[in-house]
């Protein structure tokens, strides 16, 4: 008889095909695991709406599930409630930072036109005085900055709420 | 089936889709390489909200057309965007105003679909607002920029003006499509939107230092999927391989 508790450590080893560093439960997409008679139901809901990785992360945990013979695995995904960066665990954040990611501040500033960007610390050097490039990045989730200290260019990982 | 229904998600998805597939042509031409990013990452969005909508309206359906088969294996007619959407990328003025005017309505529009009480629309509302909100942002700035620019970038953003304007009233067209699931509250109204939107375009038009056309002349048609000539080129890029391999997988 398998426990969800064994399901949710087997999660915690697959990775968020864009950002390798965090687990798609740091990442907050694995909102539901339960078990009915031997059948594994895993709830997962998109970071944004085209993010291309979410096939991947559905395949992966197919995968990851299988080699350790949990072959009976029902995945639904969900769009409400709407996936937010709160949902991103303390270790994730933590582990954005190390590998160079800001980890999301907890502010949104989008309704008001040119105001001032969100002050995001650079991951390299923590200094403040930082300027955004962009609020669109690499991938649907980041917006991209330049510490003006120590002239790293990073990504943000982009507030959502 | 619930005929209202599918009929408003198609309107919904098809908006989205193809304002993508409009947007997916600039990747690799964009201006500089941040908004080469920007535009290619809005359009990942508005693909991913029509593959959320016409998944559910393939549900709605229930005859075995997947979301995938209602994008690329319709024909022309059965297409229900609005004119302004598969109106050409231009240059990066018109394409960001045609972008202005769309987010504009969307917006609100998302604003009010949250309140459905069909929870399937209402949690697509709720994922696509987040998103939209950046779009309008950043469309929104770009109208100001480019209107209160320079001589040149001015007097072409108004051309773009001009042009497009007369696409924008059929965004707010409804017919007994709308006033049913109005009726049954699954939907709101129009009106409404409209007001918004004509507030955000006026607050964003004085700033940008841009008039409105003279004439109030506008098109319709889109919504009974009477195209512009357009139209048929995007679906010829767009269904090419499922039309020429159908069922291939990648
Ligand atoms: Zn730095």
């Amino acid at each position: 008889m398998v426990e969800s508790t064994y399901i949710w450590d087997l999660l915690e080893e697959v990775s968020d095909p864009e950002v390798p560093v965090l687990s798609v439960v740091d990442l907050g997409v694995v909102r539901e695991v339960s078990i009915q008679d031997e059948q594994v139901y895993i709830t997962i809901t998109p970071t944004y709406s085209g993010c291309p990785a979410m096939k991947t992360m559905e395949d992966d945990i197919r995968k990851k599930l299988a080699e350790h013979q949990v072959k009976k695995v029902i995945i639904e995904t969900v769009l409400s409630p709407a996936w937010t960066t709160d949902w991103l665990s303390e270790n994730g954040r933590y582990k954005l930072k190390e590998y160079g990611i800001a980890p999301p501040e907890n502010e949104v500033d989008k309704s008001v036109l040119f105001s001032e960007p969100t002050r995001v610390p650079c991951p390299k050097c923590d200094s403040t005085n930082t300027r955004m490039i962009s609020q669109f990045g690499s991938t649907a989730c980041k917006a991209h900055y330049q510490c003006n200290s120590c002239k790293e260019p990073y990504d943000y990982f982009k507030c959502l709420k | 089936m619930q005929e209202t229904l599918f009929q408003y998600l198609l309107r919904l998805g098809d908006d989205s889709l193809i304002l993508g597939q409009r947007l997916s042509e600039w990747c690799g031409h964009g201006p500089i390489l941040e908004e080469d990013i920007a535009l290619t990452n809005i359009s990942l969005d508005l693909i991913g909200q029509a593959t959320s909508i016409l998944k559910y309206a393939s549900e709605i359906e229930n005859k075995g057309r997947d979301e995938d088969k209602l994008a690329f294996m319709r024909f022309e007619n059965e297409y229900l965007n609005t004119l302004l959407v598969e109106q050409p990328n231009g240059h990066f003025g018109d394409t960001i105003l045609r972008q202005f005017f769309f987010d504009a309505f969307r917006k609100p529009l998302y604003e009010r679909l949250t309140q459905s009480k069909d929870k399937q629309l209402s949690a697509i509302a709720e994922k696509s607002l987040k998103e939209t909100r950046y779009h309008l942002k950043h469309s929104s700035e770009w109208v100001i920029r480019l209107g209160d620019g320079t001589e040149e970038s001015h007097d072409k953003i108004q051309k773009s003006v001009e042009n497009l304007m007369r696409y924008t009233s059929e965004l707010f067209y409804e017919d007994k499509v709308d006033l049913d699931l109005q009726q049954k509250g699954l939907v709101c109204s129009l009106k409404d939107v409209k007001q918004e939107w004509d507030k955000t375009v006026r607050a964003v038009f004085h700033e940008a230092t841009l008039k409105f056309p003279d004439n109030n002349w506008s098109f319709d048609g889109g919504r009974q999927g009477r195209h512009s000539e357009h139209m048929g080129y995007i679906l010829a890029d767009m269904q090419y391989m499922q039309r020429a391999y159908p069922n291939m997988k990648w």
